[in-house]
């Protein structure tokens, strides 16, 4: 199960909804063992696609140091699907290499009337998907 | 001629649960043979083709604060006291 706030699930949202019709991505990091998501860091989609995100090269090094730093851990990792539902891809779980992470992905369809807006959030590991729930609470 | 390899979480099953190790190599091609000898299986993480001759889309490898692939790629040339650091992208998509 994933628990976050109502704080940080709302930062998710809206910046899913800014960067609409590209997906948008990042992560909330905690500290390192407790599985608590507390620093939300956007990051940018180095791709600026509606199918595709990667965060920048040159971001991506600056943020694993500054998790190193600072005995974080990225808790979960974020991104939207602009146009279809928020499970993960073929491409989502090729490139998930965080086995320890949550992956949450927002669908933002619904602002082009295409479906539903969903949050969800996945354990992807080695390849094999598994869908949690989601828990907000107002604080830890 | 030591290079510090700083290893991320999903590749340190190759290294006992290590954060960082030592190589050697006057190039990184020749840095990650040498971790091979090592560290069973973890060329093949990061290299592709048969000579192992290019570096894996996906993987980011940075040289102190460089992105190897501004450089000159897997044949970036290395000297001692240089640091290492391997990245997988943090990437994905709907399709």
């Amino acid at each position: 199960m994933l628990t976050l706030t109502q704080a940080l699930y709302d930062q998710i949202v809206e910046h899913a909804r800014k960067d609409h019709p590209d997906e948008a991505c990042g992560v909330v990091a905690g500290p390192a063992g407790t599985d608590r998501p507390e620093r939300f860091v956007p990051m940018l989609n180095a791709a600026r696609s509606p199918t595709f995100y990667e965060f920048d090269s040159k971001d991506l090094l600056k943020l694993y140091r500054e998790l190193d730093d600072r005995d974080e851990e990225p808790v979960i990792v974020y991104h939207s699907h602009t146009a279809t539902e928020a499970y993960p891809s073929r491409t989502d779980v090729t490139y998930a290499n965080e086995p320890g992470a949550h992956y949450v992905l927002v669908s933002t369809a619904d602002t082009d009337g295409l479906g539903e807006f969903q949050f969800r959030s996945y354990r992807i590991v080695e390849g094999v998907i598994t869908e949690e729930e989601v828990q907000v609470v107002t604080g830890y | 001629m030591a290079i510090e390899v700083r290893i991320p979480t999903i590749l340190r099953t190759y290294t006992d649960g290590e954060k960082a190790v030592s190589g050697e190599g006057a190039t990184l091609s020749e840095l990650f043979a040498d971790l091979e000898t090592r560290h069973k299986g973890i060329r093949e993480r990061i290299v592709e083709g048969a000579d192992g001759g290019k570096l894996r889309r996906f993987v980011n490898v940075y040289l102190n604060d460089e992105d190897v692939r501004f450089l000159d790629g897997i044949s970036t040339a290395l000297k001692d006291g240089d640091s290492v650091t391997i990245l997988p992208a943090v990437a994905g998509g709907s399709v």
